[in-house]
């Protein structure tokens, strides 16, 4: 019953070939076979947000959801999601607000405030509230998480964009 | 903890998803949205040999208008429902109900008709097919068949579904232009499950309402609609006595009982908060 499946999916803009178990949920094919380090896992049961990753342009729980499903997908972590530029201006307000002490949930963190971002850019600060409560923060940073994702809201409204960081000599 | 070793396959038919099902008899378990059913495997409640991804079949899939009702197909996702023009315009009450199920990652796979057939009397869609007065529509080895939401939530987690039958759809019938709703739910968290929910509809005519539905959730041991209250408020005026009356009917002829947390003294108390919130809320 350990039979393999082969499985191929574009993960972070590359094309991957693999066989997995079908028991192998996406994040352990990701962090185990992959390497990808960006998506974390806590609790396994779909609490806590910190495998939270991208398929197909939606945001899913990592750890309730197997590689074999993603067969054929398009996946993309906290890696791709960086390297293309479309987190940056999260990234840097999450910096300037220090919405981060551990950085455990950052990852999951972020991948929920772009897709708020994204469908409700005229989110209340309570929506943020509500939108980023199904992602744990042991640290219990919170309030300057919400801060920083409300200040990207404001930014774009305004069509300003928080400027990434470039690092001083 | 990792789930025990299953097999997987994905078949693109109904037909070939209803014979394996039949094939693997006991041991092969239907994902949809897999939100629910992968939480039970990671934490080895439960070990099917199979698992049969009805995903890839096109006559699950889909929200539209067939004649005088609202189709939903069994695939179709929680954030569909949020997000679907059909349904804010004929089945309002799901619109409103959604951002409560879960948080958006979840919602992204977890489907209306997973969670139908899953059957969980917290959950918020049984509740509202309940109050929508929805037909399922089921394929099995005999074919087709069709069961009212009230005859389909049997007891805890157990509807009218077999084992081998597969839940396709759902028929709502459209909105009334004067069809009013309400819900609401009790829960500790935005995201949680209620501690007590209460989903409404009626038709409103001036301060009078008819055909009412009050169908609440999270307070037995499957959804449940306070037929007493309803057949009290049908028709007449709505004033603060009425409302009172209601109030105290309803926690009469509902049989609460308690959660881990909570006695079915304090589930009573909050169906009659709930329904006095609802009804001022409609009466406004
Ligand atoms: C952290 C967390 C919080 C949640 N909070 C809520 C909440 O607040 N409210 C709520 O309602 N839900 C909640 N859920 C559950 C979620 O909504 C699920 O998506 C839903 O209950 C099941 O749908 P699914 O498509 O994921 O089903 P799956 O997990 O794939 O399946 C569930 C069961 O239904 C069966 N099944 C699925 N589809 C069919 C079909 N078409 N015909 C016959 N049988 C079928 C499966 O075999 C399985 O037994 C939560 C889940 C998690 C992980
Ligand atoms: S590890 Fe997936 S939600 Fe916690
Ligand atoms: S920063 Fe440590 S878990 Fe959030």
């Amino acid at each position: 019953m350990s039979l393999k499946k082969k499985i191929s999916m574009t993960v972070n803009g590359t094309l991957v070939n693999a066989e997995v178990e079908p028991r192998r949920h996406l994040v352990d094919f990701l962090r185990e076979d992959l390497h990808l380090k960006g998506p974390h896992l806590g609790c396994e049961q779909g609490a806590c947000g910190a495998c939270t990753v991208k398929v197909d342009g939606q945001i899913i729980r990592g750890c309730l959801y197997l590689a074999v499903q993603a067969d054929g997908c398009v996946v993309e972590t906290v890696e791709g999601l960086t390297k293309s530029g479309v987190l940056a201006d999260l990234q840097e307000s999450f910096m300037r607000h220090n919405a981060m002490q551990c950085g455990f949930c950052s990852s999951g963190m972020l991948l929920a405030a772009a897709e708020l971002v994204e469908k409700q850019p005229k989110a209340s600060r309570e929506e943020v509230r509500e939108w980023i409560s199904g992602n744990y923060c042991r640290c219990t940073g919170y309030h300057s998480i919400v801060d920083a994702i409300v200040d990207v809201l404001n930014a774009r409204a305004k069509g300003q964009k928080i400027k990434p960081v470039t690092a001083h000599a | 903890m990792k789930a025990a070793a299953f097999d997987y396959v994905k078949p693109k038919a109904l037909s070939d998803a209803l014979s394996l099902l039949k094939q693997g008899g006991d041991d092969a378990r239907l994902i949809a949205g897999g939100q629910t059913l992968l939480a039970t495997l990671n934490m080895r409640l439960s070990e099917p040999s199979v698992l049969i991804d009805i995903t890839d079949v096109q006559e699950l899939k889909g929200i539209s208008v067939i004649g005088d009702q609202l189709r939903i197909g069994a695939l179709v996702t929680h954030t569909e429902i949020e997000d679907s023009e059909l349904v804010a315009k004929h089945a309002p009450l799901l619109r409103a109900a959604a951002p409560h199920i879960a948080h958006r990652a979840i919602r992204n796979l977890g489907t209306w008709g997973g969670s139908l057939a899953y059957g969980d009397p917290a959950a918020e869609w049984p509740a509202c097919s309940l109050a929508l007065r929805a037909t399922m529509v089921i394929h099995g080895p005999a074919g087709e068949r069709k069961v009212t939401a009230n005859d389909f939530f049997v007891d805890l987690y157990t509807t009218a579904l077999e084992p081998d039958e597969i839940l396709v759809a759902t028929e709502i019938p459209l909105a009334p232009s004067n069809q009013v709703f309400y819900f609401h739910e009790l829960a500790r968290r935005h995201g949680d499950y209620a501690v007590a929910g209460l989903a409404a509809v009626a038709q409103k005519d001036g301060t009078t309402l008819s055909h009412c539905a009050f169908t609440f959730f999270s307070v037995s041991s499957t959804p449940v609609m306070a037929t007493a209250a309803q057949n009290l408020v049908n028709g007449k005026p709505l004033n603060s006595e009425l409302i009172a009356e209601a109030v105290d009917v309803a926690r009469d002829e509902i049989d609460a009982i308690a959660d881990i947390t909570n006695s079915a003294e304090a589930k009573k108390h909050l169906i009659g908060v709930l329904l006095e919130r609802g009804l001022k809320h409609l009466l406004a």
